[in-house]
């Protein structure tokens, strides 16, 4: 009984700090590593941020498929640079998910054994150049919505990281606009390019926003973390009205018969989203899936000797200063 | 897993000179000499620095936010360090 | 001097960026930590930035209607210039390194001379590329010394990627009869003179990486002369694909 009532105690206190930082993050204040925080939103945290981190550098892998094949050098550097940004965006991301209080080795090890999960568009495969400018275009389109929102997330330094990921970012989408643009003037062949790379990425692109709002299990929280402002269903909405006239720029068609401009709503209706392909390829059933993480692993394993390499050297000149000091 | 892994950086960049050294975010780097290399690839790629520091994580001490009542809030009523607690008259000039 | 003797002198140097950019870029993603994935591709970003400089200068000078991306892209085998010594693969980070320090300490000594060339082109890229280069030669001999320095595999590794690649190093300092008539007439680079002080910079820097020096006598060579390892024919193929598939298109 007596531990009964210190726990109630306990509950009562946990409950009025908890009060205090959700109106805390109601007003708009930022919360930082060290401030006392729910367990929930720690690990919620950590479970977003690595993942956004994953995603940045799995995402590097099939975009760096054409590295080496760019077509011209004004490309390839183009696409060196936007690759290196997103391994770039990848440390940020890590950086601030350790201010939680996990290693960036974790993080690597929840990715390599299949853990953690990162975005499902990169387990699609980059089968010509057209899908360079595709995945800039779509890909970075979806990601740019997604991500605008969260420079005034609650966590500070998740919203810092997206401050410069965003800035970053910028020129990522008006690259695969531009590479979409030349192939669109240029033969028969180019914009036959460009359509199969529209056929095959637009409704990955789609499904990149996430389940429909019935299926998302964390949107209500996530909204009050200010760690989503708008659910998937309106962010894909958003995604659909503004890249579909930026296909009728480029003459291309839209894979999607139902897709039609409603006066009414000012929104275009679209069809029925495949969600079974969807989980399929969250479940690991994607063209790439093993590559991808495969790869991942073997950048890490077989850097380790590197790694430690460089740790003995900097233990052997910090043995010799002190010795010198003496 | 590596048995000892790189250990943590925060990285403090000068935009231009004449401004202070702001903090730009974190690596990781096996010693002060890479840190700064890396810091140098990392965070300026885009002409962000003139200048870079970098100091071990590890070595940073900072204030516990369970303290910030008896840390921070004394200074809250000391009105009198600022100008505008002093009532001078409206046309007074040079002031 | 002719146009055409110019040209041919910048495929020398150019095309060394342009296949060891190649190379570099292919780790892309795949580097032993983010932070070093990130420091590679800027010496790629660096090297390919130098090619383009070079190749829309034999734009300039060719009598043809060309672009830099038609030097870059295609030219058959034999009508690339660059030395063994780059075109050699990414075995491991250790080949990756010593490839990158053996090409730095070389290209850094190489631009300063050419900063003095009689050619105001070749100056202002030589001034240009001498702070990227500079920096290229300082990382790449940090990482070599912590390699050589490091742990017992680590220094097992780097000593082999040194004794492979010792073999190609003799060849950054042929000079053919058309990098000796550019540099005769104050235009070119005597790399022969390079030599002497080449080696001991990298020998005093393998000492310091606790590494042994090679004792090979017998250098490998052809690069300068468009006669390449087998490795050249895929990065060729690879590089080139776009262009040989779908020929006279713009990207």
């Amino acid at each position: 009984m007596k531990n009964q009532g210190k726990k109630n105690v306990r509950d009562e206190q946990m409950k009025s700090l908890e009060e205090i930082f959700e109106a805390k993050i109601a007003r708009d204040e930022k919360i930082e590593p060290k401030d006392w925080m729910p367990e929930k939103y720690r690990k919620t945290h950590i479970r977003q941020i690595s993942q956004h981190a994953h995603s940045e550098i799995v995402g590097m892998l099939p975009e760096g498929n054409w590295i080496t094949r760019a077509p011209s050098l004004r490309r390839k550097v183009a696409l060196l640079a936007k690759v290196q940004d997103e391994a770039g965006h990848g440390l940020y991301l890590y950086s601030a998910c350790e201010t939680l209080g996990i290693s960036r080795e974790e993080l690597y090890d929840q990715l390599h054994s299949g853990k953690a999960k990162y975005s499902s568009i990169f387990n699609y495969p980059t089968l010509t150049w057209a899908d360079i400018g595709a995945i800039g275009w779509l890909v970075d389109g979806a990601a740019i919505i997604n991500q605008v929102p969260l420079c005034s997330t609650s966590f500070g330094p998740y919203a810092r990281a997206m401050v410069r990921v965003c800035k970053e970012e910028s020129f990522h989408q008006r690259q695969g606009y531009e590479i979409m643009m030349t192939l669109c003037n240029g033969t028969q062949e180019q914009k036959d390019m460009a359509q199969d790379a529209l056929d095959r990425w637009w409704w990955p692109a789609l499904m990149m926003l996430g389940p429909t709002d019935d299926e998302s299990t964390h949107t209500e929280q996530s909204m009050k973390w200010k760690l989503k402002r708008k659910t998937n269903d309106e962010l894909r909405q958003q995604f659909i009205d503004q890249t579909v006239p930026q296909a009728d720029i480029l003459g291309l068609k839209v894979p999607d018969e139902d897709l039609k401009y409603n006066n009414e709503t000012g929104h275009y209706d679209f069809g029925e989203i495949d969600w079974e392909e969807f989980w399929q390829v969250v479940k690991g059933h994607g063209m790439c899936n093993k590559e991808r993480i495969s790869a991942r692993k073997n950048a890490w394993d077989n850097g380790e000797w590197v790694r430690d390499a460089a740790v003995a050297y900097a233990d052997k000149q910090a043995e010799k200063d002190v010795k010198e000091a003496v | 897993m590596s048995k000892k892994n790189w250990p943590l950086w925060e990285v403090f960049v000068r935009s231009k000179n004449g401004l202070e050294h702001r903090h730009f975010g974190s690596l990781h780097a096996p010693d002060a000499d890479m840190a700064l290399k890396n810091a140098r690839d990392v965070y300026t790629r885009r002409s962000e620095g003139v200048s870079i520091w970098v100091v071990e994580s590890k070595n940073i001490k900072a204030s516990n936010p369970d303290d910030n009542g008896e840390m921070f809030e004394p200074a809250a009523d000391k009105a009198y360090r600022h100008p505008t607690f002093y009532e001078l008259p409206d046309d007074i000039e040079h002031m | 001097m002719t146009n055409d003797n110019l040209i041919h002198y910048i495929y020398g140097i150019a095309d060394n960026s342009l296949i060891l950019g190649q190379r570099i870029s292919e780790l892309c993603g795949h580097g032993p930590t983010l932070e070093t994935d990130i420091a590679l591709t800027n010496i790629a970003l660096d090297l390919l930035g130098q090619t383009r400089s070079y190749y829309k200068y034999v734009a300039e000078l060719s009598p043809k209607d060309i672009s830099e991306d038609d030097v870059a892209f295609l030219r058959t085998e034999r009508e690339y210039k660059n030395v063994l010594l780059v075109e050699q693969p990414n075995t491991d980070f250790a080949y990756v390194i010593v490839r990158q320090y053996f090409f730095d300490v070389f290209h850094f000594m190489l631009l300063k001379e050419l900063e003095n060339s009689k050619n105001v082109n070749f100056q202002a890229i030589a001034k240009k590329s001498l702070k990227e280069v500079s920096y290229h030669k300082r990382f790449s001999g940090d990482w070599l010394k912590r390699l050589g320095d490091g742990t017992e595999e680590s220094k097992l590794k780097a000593q082999q990627a040194v004794n492979d690649l010792w073999v190609y190093t003799d060849e950054l300092f042929h000079m053919t009869a058309n990098d000796k008539k550019v540099a005769e007439a104050g235009y070119g680079v005597d790399t022969t003179t390079l030599k002497v002080p080449y080696y001991e910079t990298i020998t005093a820097l393998l000492k310091e990486a606790t590494l042994d020096i090679p004792d090979t006598k017998y250098f490998q060579k052809g690069g300068k002369n468009g006669i390449h390892t087998e490795h050249m024919g895929y990065i060729l193929s690879d590089m080139q694909y776009m262009q040989r598939t779908y020929p006279d298109m713009k990207w």
